[in-house]
């Protein structure tokens, strides 16, 4: 990986190159970089200006004022709590299936794909208004059935996450090869598959939580509050004070994320999968760990 | 009341703190009689109330009392989803504000108006007529969508209205906003306390009593005038829940609501509340908030039908995409 | 990259069809219980997702007192509704293929970086929130930068070119496309990052050294092994703009027609009242409109692979 790494950042002779063989005929040393820095720059741009702009408006000061508003912390503990149960159940079911599916069932692949882009289709408020009409008594008491239907909601998500990281390997061969060697299936899951699919897996983990934490429509008419729901009630306050809090909600659920991933990446080192952040790469790719 | 104590809570939904003064009802309310509300949904619709009564009907969760949309308060008694009750002041409704058999009854209300940022907005706009001018390029809004938000779509026909319109015939008012839109200085973004206060629409077409108390507070130099030419005035209604599940709370919420203190809170919230002729009357009126209120047009208060405002709501969607 | 067909695999990888002869009944037993696997899912999706589609479709189809009809589907399928259909698809197209484009690009200018560095873990995270971002606060944001008396709008003005002298709106069909990019670029950027991994690091090493440019990687290398990813990241990005209504309504009030919004107006408003089932009828609409696109790109799927070999 180093050795491409030289070569696409135009970077000769950067430290790490176990062998000298990484010299391409064209003069592609210095290919792609100036494009890297002019897409990341216009990206940034993009992104950033609005903002700055809703910052301008709003103001350092209201950040104060959204803090302590009543409701602030129990309305961010229950969108918490809703995205921990969501991406666990989440992950748990979606994960064994798509590996299933990959080993066993090819020929279900389309069927999944197809059953797995319906709920991004669907609004979300034709979905809670079919929901609560069938869904039973005990349920519609607590706010889990919330959790019960991001699930639903997440799924095309981290659908798509896990497949693009299965595609990305070849399965089969290592699973074969691992069974052949003689390790159960427990182990190969471990050891060999999972390795394989930490960055598919902290792709879907951050989806799934940042749905949660971003999910309005089905919260406020199951009459619940979580946290931006809790967010819409200052619309109505103030202009400063509602475009604070959208910021902050922003910033909240970045942090979180920030500290999945940082979570993550310390997994994957520990595990020996690859080295610091998210992209490890399994061991048995290029037989270096750089 | 003791019934009520016993309950010790109140499902309300949809009632924002500072929508009509709802805040302070509310907390009177609780220091009062020592029953906490429940305050659910307080960005919602009409329509969300309802599907809350329906769909979480036997969860202590359930909503108790309801503050409606005049059409939706028709629709829910068709379903039989409201219980019959009748406050002590009863009387003082006039006759076209109620249900003959008490399930629902006005509580408060207002008219359109048209309220701009003084520090912005140099010449005063007086009408309609006047939003169409030139000085008024990209400044002009409504809070919503009129197919869907009942405060725009009474801005609609106050334009109907303004415009050779009348309750039955709510084209005129779709026509002017589709010129205001074609001269440049209509805005099709959901017009609200920010957008005002950002500058992205110094004026705003709207409820005189939300005016007031959600755009008031962020914008210092906020004014108020019903339009010359289109005086348009709706009421809410309010209704008790047949599967309530605290159907004494609900009942003394109404009686509150119904007192002098609770419809001078409604005025001090600068909404019109339904008993304000008896309240004039009988002096028991809270003089500072009824003069802060923008001059009424005329003292008689007329509204469109059930009929009138279903077929009006069926042209509305029809034609206001492509406005 | 595709599923490998194992042939004379161990047994317990091979994917058997259903063979006639004597081990039929031993072998639909087999596919029986391979089907094991799949059962929790299967349940799940038909309690949380089939149930609620089901109650909507039948809903499609009801009177409001309860009897079977077909005048809601017959006025979710024209004037006003057929135009809003027409309008969310070319909208959501749009808002698909242009972000899939420009996301790709970006993700591949982060995979490229250096591993480990910041640049990776702020763009993620930023990704995932950034893709759930929407509604009323988006709308104001972009009102901010790009209305017409926005940040941005005055910046370019003073710069000498004013968008809104040259045609530009943002609250027209294309500025709606812009801000829906918003959340549709970090959207494809999550979810095409997992595939670019695929893109082995050897094989543009090998490339290299047997004299290939740029674009004949991409071509016979590079693509290829993308292609189905993207295409079906692209499907994702179709449906996430197909059903956006928060950011729409935010921005437009209703004045272009567009699905979810007219389906809000009958589902979620304080105008229209006892039109509920038509509102399910249109819901209705938004899935065989998303059926018909699964089968545009599945054949979309079969060519690309037949083109890129």
């Amino acid at each position: 990986m180093a050795a491409v790494d030289t070569i696409a950042a135009g970077e000769p002779g950067a430290a790490g190159t176990a062998h000298g063989r990484a010299r391409p005929r064209s003069g592609r040393r210095d290919g792609f970089t100036p494009w890297r820095w002019l897409i990341l720059i216009l990206a940034g741009a993009y992104f950033l200006i609005p903002l700055y702009a809703a910052l301008r408006f709003a103001g350092w000061g209201s950040f104060g004022s959204v803090i302590h508003q009543s409701g602030f912390a129990g309305s961010l503990g229950l969108s918490v709590r809703l995205a921990v149960i969501t991406t666990v159940i989440t992950l748990a079911l979606m994960l064994p299936t798509a590996v299933y599916v990959h080993l066993r069932l090819p020929r279900l692949r389309r069927l999944l794909e197809g059953i797995t882009i319906l709920p991004i289709v669907i609004p979300p408020i034709v979905l809670i208004v079919g929901l609560l009409q069938v869904a039973p008594g005990f349920l519609k008491g607590t706010p889990y059935l919330l959790a019960l239907e991001y699930v639903v909601l997440a799924m095309p998500f981290a659908y798509r996450s896990i497949d693009a990281g299965l595609r990305s390997f070849d399965l089969k061969t290592l699973v074969e090869a691992s069974n052949s060697l003689g390790a159960g299936w427990a182990s190969t899951l471990r050891r060999v598959v999972l390795p394989n699919l930490t960055t598919a897996l902290l792709s879907a983990t951050v989806l799934t939580v940042a749905l949660v934490l971003g999910e309005y429509t089905m919260a406020s008419l199951d009459l619940y509050q979580t946290f931006p729901v809790w967010i819409v009630v200052f619309d109505q306050t103030s202009g400063p004070i509602s475009v604070a809090a959208s910021l902050l909600a922003l910033f909240v659920t970045w942090l979180v994320l920030l500290a999945i991933t940082m979570l993550g990446g310390r997994q994957a080192r520990r595990t020996g999968g690859g080295e610091v952040a998210l992209f490890s790469v399994a061991r048995r790719d290029t037989g270096r760990t750089s | 009341m003791t019934a009520a104590k016993k309950e010790g809570q109140l499902n309300v939904i949809t009632l924002p703190a500072n929508w009509a003064n709802y805040g302070t009802i509310m907390k009177d309310f609780t220091a009062k009689y020592g029953i906490k509300i429940n305050d659910a949904n307080p960005d919602g619709t009409s329509q969300d109330e309802i599907n809350a009564v329906n769909q979480l009907k036997g969860q202590s969760r359930a909503p108790d009392v309801l503050d409606i949309g005049n059409s939706f308060a028709v629709k829910a008694d068709a379903q039989g989803i409201l219980a019959p009750y009748r406050v002590a002041s009863w009387s003082d409704i006039p006759a076209s504000a109620k249900a003959s058999d008490g399930t629902y009854y006005a509580d408060y209300g207002g008219y359109v108006a048209i309220g701009y940022n003084s520090a912005k907005v140099t010449t005063p706009p007086t009408s309609f007529a006047d939003l169409l001018k030139p000085a008024y390029k990209n400044e002009v809004a409504i809070n919503g969508n009129p197919t869907q938000a009942g405060a725009a779509f009474a801005a609609v026909y106050a334009a109907a209205l303004a415009n050779g319109g009348s309750f039955s015939n709510i084209a005129p008012g779709v026509a002017y906003f589709k010129k205001l839109h074609q001269v440049g200085n209509f805005v099709p973004v959901t017009g609200s306390a920010a957008t005002m206060e950002s500058g992205q629409t110094p004026i705003l077409i709207w409820w005189d009593y939300l005016l007031a108390s959600e755009a008031g507070p962020g914008v210092p130099g906020l004014k108020i005038v019903i339009p010359s030419d289109g005086h348009y005035a709706a009421y809410y209604d309010q209704a008790i829940s047949k599967t309530a599940p605290d159907p004494a709370a609900a009942r003394l919420w109404e009686e509150y609501l119904y007192t002098t203190t609770g419809q001078n809170l409604w005025l001090e919230g600068k909404a019109r509340p339904i008993e304000l002729p008896t309240l004039l009357s009988s002096s028991t009126v809270n003089e500072t908030a009824y003069k802060a209120l923008p001059a009424a047009p005329s003292t008689t208060l007329t509204f469109p039908t059930q009929a009138q405002q279903a077929a009006a709501a069926v042209i509305v969607s029809a034609q206001w995409p492509g406005v | 990259m595709d599923e490998l067909v194992s042939a004379g695999a161990p047994e317990f990888l091979a994917d058997s069809g259903a063979p006639g002869g004597p081990g039929a009944a031993v072998a639909t037993a087999r596919g029986l219980r391979r089907m094991a696997g799949v059962v929790p899912f299967g349940v799940y999706m038909a309690l949380g997702l089939g149930a609620p589609l089901v109650a909507v479709a039948i809903g499609a189809f009801q009177s409001p007192n309860g009897g079977f009809t077909l005048g809601n589907v017959r006025i979710a399928t024209h004037g006003e509704y057929l135009h809003g259909f027409a309008q969310s698809i070319e909208l959501s197209v749009v808002a698909a293929v242009v972000p899939g484009i420009l996301g790709l690009l970006i993700a591949y200018s982060i995979w490229t970086a250096k591993r480990g560095s910041i640049l990776r873990q702020v763009a993620i995270t930023a990704s995932g929130v950034f893709a759930n971002f929407g509604g009323v606060p988006l709308a104001f944001l972009f009102i901010a930068t790009l209305g017409s008396s926005g940040l941005a709008t005055r910046w370019l003005t003073d710069l000498g070119f004013n968008p809104y002298q040259h045609g530009f709106s943002l609250y027209s069909l294309s500025g709606v496309v812009v801000v829906y990019m918003y959340f549709q670029i970090p959207l494809m950027v999550l979810v095409i990052l997992p595939a670019l991994e695929g893109l082995r690091p050897a094989w543009r090493e090998a490339a290299a050294n047997m004299g290939a440019r740029t674009w004949q990687y991409w071509r016979h290398v590079g693509g290829p092994v993308l292609m189905p990813s993207f295409l079906g990241c692209v499907l994702l990005l179709f449906g996430s703009s197909l059903s956006a209504y928060a950011t729409a309504q935010a921005m437009t009030s209703g004045t272009i027609a567009l699905t979810p919004i007219q389906i809000g107006t009958f589902l979620n408003g304080n105008v229209v009242a006892g039109q509920q089932n038509v509102g399910k009828a249109l819901g209705l609409g938004m899935v065989i409109i998303i059926a018909i696109a699964m089968g545009i790109y599945v054949v979309l799927q079969r060519r690309s692979a037949r083109w890129l070999q």
